[in-house]
């Protein structure tokens, strides 16, 4: 999969991994798994309950180090960094569920998320001189909220918010930190359809904004409608990478998913022993 | 320990009327704090140093709980500040005020490099891991008897100047005295202390204190940001620690042990740590009850037992602290006044 050196730019990843593995104790989470998320991309990464992605993405966003193999970022090695260094670089993350800000309001949750655009030093802080700055946090705060058309609701206190909504500002958290690579953790996960379509649409519009978007997913139908590249993981390690429709129509990928081709729940069972 | 919600809300200015009614209670506060020492006997007065310096004490310690972490180490570094101080003005000739800054400065550096290996923690372990190191730096008081004093500590340490120009003579000996200048530069520190809360950076704190993954995940150096608050805490106690040192003239590691550390919990509990007031309001209200009521009983002797009371009532009934009784005072007037007038349009 790796491109020899002298490639042209335009195809160059942004974001690989190269024989990442990662365990823990006995356990062998991700096990040489490589794959390459193209710059200006949605890319899927999808697989079977416990196949890897979550300890994927939190390897890939220096949450965990990698037990051995690499994470390279346009090109430099970014594996074992701290996870606010890569947000500096442009790698942002979300989490699953409603992780935010519970206590604060939806605007100061945005405003959060602006702690690298709004840059001042202690005295300033100290001496309110840093009003300019702020005030631009604020502004860019509320853009990111109308952008999830969220900024009628900037003053309520984020528990008020329903899940659909509480998705959304995880994004809008996330985007506002201005990110080059957007690392989506289950994004429609707990959303009706109609939230879903909302929320692929706008993962649309992020994309087109310039942002590289790579997402793990359980919904099928969203990724494969929303998805350029798809990659499969199985046991910790790649199965199959490619764009939608060969990904659904790979044997390997049917079987991973409903056990064997030739049998039904029983012949699940014999796979799994086998 | 659980706190209600409280972002704060940016650097919002309020509406012209309602800043004139702050000031107005500032003015009004400022007086009462200006009279309170004359209306005090000799006695009451040192206490009332006391108090002063143990306010900044147990706001600073807030200050550190904002990023969600509890030490036990507090006491020990306002210790620190108190020693480096005292050692500075006995052994060096450096003038008092300045002695007592280098100290805050000493107690800060101690917590720079202590960070390093009680930030690897968090929740319960990193309160016993600030216990363990506060229990080590009060082992090297004890045990270097060449700077420190040994378990006798330091004696007769140099008094804050006096003041003489002629026509104005201040002696800092006079707790009224002592008590002003302790006011001045408390308030000083608590008015620092409330900018940074009101700042981004104490915006900062609290979303670590509430997420710290997610800060992280946006760029917040989580182990910077813990550090700067532990840093900044521990600054404010040193100046704390060299009031004390100066004032009371003799410094020893008893005085800094894991008992008086508990006092500071107590208030700050007691208090509430959810706003800026709570942990103040803590501290006077305890002191007030244990030089007034408690000495005037004769009880003084009980007075952890009473403390452990208080403590565990608070917890009990009033798990907010005492700074949550205003506002539930205020609903219950609101609903006692409200409760008549809706009775009657019933009955109508």
């Amino acid at each position: 999969m790796n491109a020899p050196g002298g490639q042209p730019i335009p195809d160059a990843p942004i974001l690989e991994a190269r024989g990442l593995t990662r365990r823990f104790g006995g356990l062998v989470a991700v096990d040489d798994f490589s794959f390459a998320v193209r710059e200006g991309a949605i890319h899927g990464l999808i697989g079977p309950n416990g196949a890897g992605k979550t300890t994927t993405f939190n390897v890939i966003s220096g949450f965990y180090a990698p037990t051995s193999g690499q994470v390279l970022y346009r090109g430099r090695d970014i594996s074992g960094r701290k996870t606010s260094a890569l947000a500096e670089m442009g790698l942002v993350r979300t989490f699953q569920g409603s992780t935010l800000f519970q206590e604060f309001s939806v605007l100061d949750n945005v405003r959060v998320g602006r702690h690298l655009g709004a840059r001042a030093g202690f005295l300033s802080r100290l001496l309110g001189t840093d009003r300019g700055s702020e005030a631009q946090a604020d502004a860019s705060a509320r853009e990111a909220l109308a952008f999830f058309g969220l900024e009628e609701l900037a003053d309520e206190p984020v528990s008020n918010l329903p899940h659909g909504h509480q998705r959304m500002l995880g994004m809008a958290v996330a985007l506002a930190a201005e990110p080059e690579v957007l690392l989506l953790d289950e994004p429609f996960t707990g959303m009706n359809p109609e939230e879903t379509r909302r929320m692929m649409a706008l993962v649309r519009r992020i994309r087109d904004g310039g942002v590289t978007v790579m997402l793990v997913e359980h919904d099928m139908q969203a990724v494969m409608n929303l998805c350029d590249i798809i990659t499969v993981m199985n046991f910790g390690a790649l199965l199959v990478e490619g764009a939608p429709d060969e990904v659904r129509n790979d044997p390997a990928v049917i079987e991973a998913y409903l056990g064997s081709a030739t049998g039904n729940g029983a012949g699940n069972g014999a796979g799994d022993a086998a | 320990m659980p706190e209600p919600a409280v972002a704060p809300s940016g650097s919002r200015a309020g509406s012209p009327a309602g800043r004139i009614v702050w000031r107005l209670r500032f003015a009004l506060l400022f007086a009462v704090l200006a009279v309170l020492p004359y209306l005090l006997s000799y006695s009451q007065q040192e206490i009332a140093v006391l108090l002063v310096i143990n306010v900044l004490l147990v706001s600073s310690y807030r200050l550190l709980t904002l990023t969600g972490e509890w030490s036990l180490g507090h006491v020990v570094i306002m210790g620190v500040g108190a020693y480096a101080s005292a050692l500075l003005a006995k052994r060096l000739g450096v003038p008092v005020p300045f002695s007592m800054l280098i100290g805050g400065c000493m107690a800060a550096a101690t917590a720079a490099i202590l960070s390093f290996p009680l930030f690897r923690m968090k929740g319960f372990y990193f309160l016993i891991g600030s216990f363990a190191a506060g229990e080590i730096i009060r082992l090297i008081w004890k045990r270097f008897t060449d700077p420190f004093g040994g378990p006798k500590g330091l004696k007769r340490i140099d008094a804050f100047p006096n003041i003489d120009t002629g026509f104005l003579s201040i002696d800092f000996y006079e707790p009224v005295n002592y008590y002003f200048l302790a006011l001045i530069i408390v308030s000083i520190s608590l008015f620092i202390l409330y900018r940074i809360e009101r700042s981004r950076i104490g915006l900062t704190f609290h979303a670590i204190h509430w997420q710290d993954r997610l800060a992280e995940s946006i760029g917040v150096d989580t182990f910077r940001y813990r550090t700067l608050a532990f840093v900044i805490a521990s600054f404010f106690a040193g100046i704390a620690g060299g009031l004390y040192a100066h004032y009371v003239g003799t410094v020893n590691p008893t005085r800094f042990g894991v008992d008086q550390m508990v006092y500071v919990l107590v208030w700050a509990i007691v208090g509430g740590t959810a706003t800026f007031h709570g942990p103040i309001l803590g501290v006077i209200v305890l002191t007030v009850i244990n030089e007034i009521v408690l000495r005037g009983l004769g009880l003084d002797t009980a007075r952890p037992l009473i403390y452990g009371a208080i403590l565990i009532l608070s917890v009990l009934y009033l798990p907010d602290g005492l700074e949550s009784l205003g506002p539930k005072l205020r609903a219950w007037l609101q609903r006692r006044r409200r409760g008549p007038a809706t009775a009657g349009g019933e009955a109508a």
